[in-house]
């Protein structure tokens, strides 16, 4: 499905993106951004799962479930302490 | 059904990058962080139709306690302890990374040596940032407080982590492993991480934390490759690289390089005892609240003082009432004032502060020599012009904000104790300073109450 080449394409242009998206932000975004970012990595949440779903003996079980239990701490926490930091930007001028 | 999660991932990547591009401007922020969650959502509800999976109902289980004690502390958590539940969230993401590589070398099905080498990356990256997050969030909790520092310190960590290496590529050389072997190598990987976050002060906690943010990234990103899942790959790629980035930015906000963070322990080496002339002299509240409700041009100067007293809510109080009085109020903010960029910016929007009257740097030191009142508040080393007069300072050559410039500063303090850095500042020796001893909270309080009986 993803090899070699690709892998290493898909990895580069990546990269380039997490680059672009920051270069250009104000100060003031930085820790929401920190904060936002460190949600969007909670994607391993998914791969968590799927380890966790392969499991077969009780050792690779237990460490699965800790794995899915750390990963959904991740997702879910970056989730609400971001919300909740973003919900304060507003302008004085009202509206937007 | 393949090609349902596949396109499902693909739709969950982009939603994270526009979230993101989002989250990068003021006014679209707030739907930012919306669209990076219904990607998330989105992956993680097709994640269970992946197939030949099993233990679902444990699984369910382990999302449902993992999920609820993240969102009930992440809800109640002060805004001024925002830092370490990042650095606590972060550390929990790294630990999974690391347990994903723990499940598929014990499965031993990983026959190619570029897989085996990326599990083994993504798991010494991912255990490290697990333990040094969980360290950097016992340090700003308050539960360590002295950093831990020893003779021979870096070479020790160089050891260990030469270790963790040493038995990584033997796992990967040798393709057949014991458990024993692998718990070796989590336990030197995790050995690391807190050796690498222990000798860290705590000015220099927002660079380490964002630091440890890109390295679990790059975790999820290589494991993706392992589990051959590219909402993976992208989605952790493009942290890692955004949070290098970010890392950067804030090391060189305080003129240092990320390697002299990690390694040349912040006033570790400086014995000279500089002394300044001069003398501290106090103000009462009244004196000073007199002095701001005249001025034409206020500029108030927060820092990781104004958060520990929670004052942010009183400062805008004082805001109005000034504004109200005609007085212009503008705040400079220090890209590493707090204990994160941007925390100062948080707080005093938590206070409902408009973030187009708050300032950066670059933005706002022409102007200080201009302003009639500076009101530093709990702010020390940020405002400190050794920085930019004394080349035997530590702190020399970061760019400060130069309140010495002011024709007035007032500094709200609790004692005349030193800043994080433990250098003497310069600046609380000025003529144009006057010292307003007490808690922040207080004593902008106090200031209010000055003005109101004008």
């Amino acid at each position: 499905m993803i090899e070699g080449m690709t892998a290493l394409y898909i990895f580069m242009l990546s990269a380039f993106t997490g680059y672009e998206v920051i270069s250009r932000v104000p100060v003031i975004l930085h820790t929401p951004l920190m904060s936002g970012s460190n949600f969007v990595h909670g994607i391993v949440l998914v791969g968590a799962m799927v380890a966790m779903g392969h499991a077969n003996t009780p050792l690779e079980l237990v460490i699965g479930f800790i794995g899915v239990m750390l990963a959904a701490g991740n997702a879910v926490g970056g989730y609400v302490v971001t919300e909740r930091m973003l919900e304060m930007f507003k302008s004085s001028k009202g509206g937007n | 059904m393949d090609s349902i999660i596949e396109i499902s991932y693909f739709v969950a990547a982009v939603l994270f990058i526009l979230g993101l591009k989002r989250m990068s401007s003021p006014v679209t922020a707030r739907g930012g962080i919306l669209w990076a969650g219904v990607g998330m959502l989105v992956a993680t509800l097709i994640t269970f139709l992946w197939p030949d999976m099993h233990n679902y109902v444990l699984m369910t289980t382990a999302i449902f306690i993992g999920g609820v004690a993240a969102w009930w502390s992440g809800k109640r958590v002060a805004m001024t302890d925002m830092p370490q539940m990042i650095a606590l969230y972060n550390g929990m993401g790294g630990g999974a990374a690391g347990a994903i590589a723990a499940v598929e070398l014990l499965r031993g099905e990983l026959h190619s040596t570029t897989f085996l080498t990326l599990a083994i990356l993504g798991a010494l990256i991912g255990s490290i940032s697990f333990s040094g997050s969980l360290i950097a969030f016992a340090k700003l909790q308050g539960w360590l407080r002295k950093p831990l520092r020893f003779p021979g310190q870096t070479w020790f960590n160089l050891a260990i982590f030469l270790v963790a290496i040493g038995v990584g590529g033997w796992l990967v050389a040798n393709g057949e492993f014991s458990g024993q072997l692998i718990a070796l190598f989590f336990i030197m990987a995790l050995a690391f991480g807190v050796l690498l976050a222990l000798p860290i002060g705590g000015a220099d906690m927002p660079v380490i934390i964002s630091l440890f943010n890109a390295l679990t990234g790059l975790a999820v990103g290589f494991e993706g490759f392992v589990l051959n899942n590219a909402a993976m790959i992208i989605a952790g790629t493009v942290v890692g690289a955004a949070g290098t980035l970010l890392t950067q930015l804030m090391a060189k906000a305080m003129n240092r390089s990320i390697s002299n963070v990690l390694f040349s322990h912040f006033g570790a080496t400086s014995t000279t005892e500089e002394t300044v002339e001069g003398s501290m002299k106090p103000i009462d509240a009244a004196d000073a609240g007199i002095m701001m409700a005249y001025a034409e041009r206020v500029i108030i100067i927060p820092g990781y003082g104004m958060a520990v007293a929670q004052a942010q809510h009183k400062v805008k109080e004082l805001m109005d009432l000034l504004l109200k009085r005609g007085v212009d109020v503008k705040f400079a903010i220090h890209p590493v004032a707090g204990r994160m960029p941007g925390h100062m910016n948080v707080l005093l929007a938590e206070a409902d502060v408009p973030y187009d009257r708050l300032y950066d740097l670059e933005a706002i030191n022409a102007e200080l020599a201009r302003a009639d009142v500076a009101l530093v508040i709990g702010a020390n080393d940020v405002v400190n012009p050794m920085a930019r007069s004394n080349p035997d300072s530590p702190i020399y050559g970061m760019p400060i904000l130069n309140a010495d410039q002011a024709k007035n500063v007032i500094v709200i303090k609790r004692g005349q104790g030193k800043g994080f850095s433990g250098v003497e500042n310069a600046l609380f020796f000025g003529d144009n300073t006057r010292m307003l001893y007490g808690d922040g909270k207080e004593m902008a309080g106090e200031l209010i109450s000055a003005i109101k009986q004008l």
